[in-house]
């Protein structure tokens, strides 16, 4: 059980560079309104982000597209079907990693 | 959306509602910061190193990538560089909760964007744009989620630390709770889906942002690649909602 000190430093300036982009945009711009349009636009972050980040752990090995023998892939089907029918993301996770143990 | 009228009322219970909205991520985290923690030990961190990481970056993605370049002792100044990166994307989930938390002093919105990650701002920007949250207790609500989810990250992380030595016999089993991360992403996926007031137009923002982001990380392996295709996705969007009108 020890701290590095220079694990310590490193993960505080990680820590300093990660937070300004979260915090930044909550700080400023709850304090104006913004116009129609950017709402609009801000409203399809949520899809955008996540589909990214989906597309990219299920689709990707290794940095490249992989569509055969890759069983993340075929998993994530029944998990996307579990939280179309149940709207539970406690299910779809059961779901998502139950196919993926069988398919391994 | 009006200032805060008594927020001290509404703390306990915004605070209790908020870890109760935070519970099906709070159930996913427990996997995945314990595959994290086992990857963070196998990488050569002590336990006490592990849950100063977690407390502190917090920030699944970035915690890999930031002891996978440590363990390949990559100098710190690239480090740092590819963690702000790789966490650049929360630039626009915090511009897009902003709206919902408006009137609050500025160390509020602060205290509160410090802890957002991908599946805490789902969470939250669903129940807001739904009005289950009444304004006066966002913050506390918000608050309450952000700590549950905090919480359980670190947890869950020093636990995978603390019994790493027995995951070691079955790498399949680190495998598979780490799963447990695009299956957050597809539940959370759905559901903002379901709760989108144009679901042809999310359809295609979805299956363009897939896919840009997998072709731009295909040919520029990095933290553009998400970054990229949320610019173009939500672009997309709004165009198609224009020319709808």
């Amino acid at each position: 059980m020890d701290l590095r000190p220079e694990f310590i430093s490193l993960v505080l300036a990680c820590a300093a560079v990660t937070a300004l982009p979260r915090v930044l945009p909550l700080v400023l711009l709850a304090r104006v309104t913004l116009p129609d349009w950017l709402r609009v636009w801000l409203g399809y972050v949520p899809l955008a982000v996540l589909s990214a980040l989906l597309a990219m752990e299920v689709l990707m090995v290794g940095g490249r597209p992989a569509l055969a023998g890759n069983p993340a892939l075929p998993a994530i089907l029944p998990a996307l079907a579990v939280a179309a029918y149940t709207r539970s993301l406690i299910a779809t996770v059961a779901a998502g990693l139950g196919a993926y143990w069988l398919l391994l | 959306m009006s200032a805060p009228s008594a927020p001290a009322a509404h703390f306990a219970p915004g605070l209790a509602a908020g870890a109760r909205a935070g519970l099906p991520v709070v159930l996913g985290y427990l996997g995945i910061g314990f595959a994290a923690g086992v990857i963070e030990r196998a990488a050569g961190l002590s336990n006490a190193e592990v849950l100063f990481v977690s407390l502190v970056l917090y920030a699944g993605s970035a915690q890999f990538i930031l002891v996978s370049l440590v363990s390949l002792a990559s100098p710190a100044s690239a480090i740092v560089l590819t963690v702000f990166f790789v966490n650049l994307r929360h630039l626009l989930l915090s511009a897009a909760l902003a709206p919902h938390l408006r009137g609050l002093p500025a160390w509020q919105n602060a205290l509160l964007g410090l802890q957002l990650t991908d599946e805490t701002f789902v969470i939250a920007a669903a129940r807001f744009a739904r009005g289950d949250v009444p304004a006066a207790a966002r913050a506390s609500w918000m608050a309450g989620l952000n700590l549950a989810a905090w919480s359980t990250w670190a947890l869950a992380n020093l636990a995978g630390a603390l019994f790493s030595a027995q995951l070691a016999a079955a790498p399949g089993a680190t495998r598979v709770l780490g799963y447990a991360l695009p299956c957050m992403f597809a539940g959370l996926l759905v559901l903002q889906l379901a709760a989108h007031p144009r679901l042809r137009t999310g359809l295609a923002v979805c299956a363009f942002s897939a896919g840009l982001g997998v072709a731009v990380q295909a040919f520029w392996p990095g933290p553009w690649a998400v970054i990229s295709a949320t610019l173009a996705g939500a672009s997309l969007g709004l165009a198609l909602e224009r020319a709808a009108a």
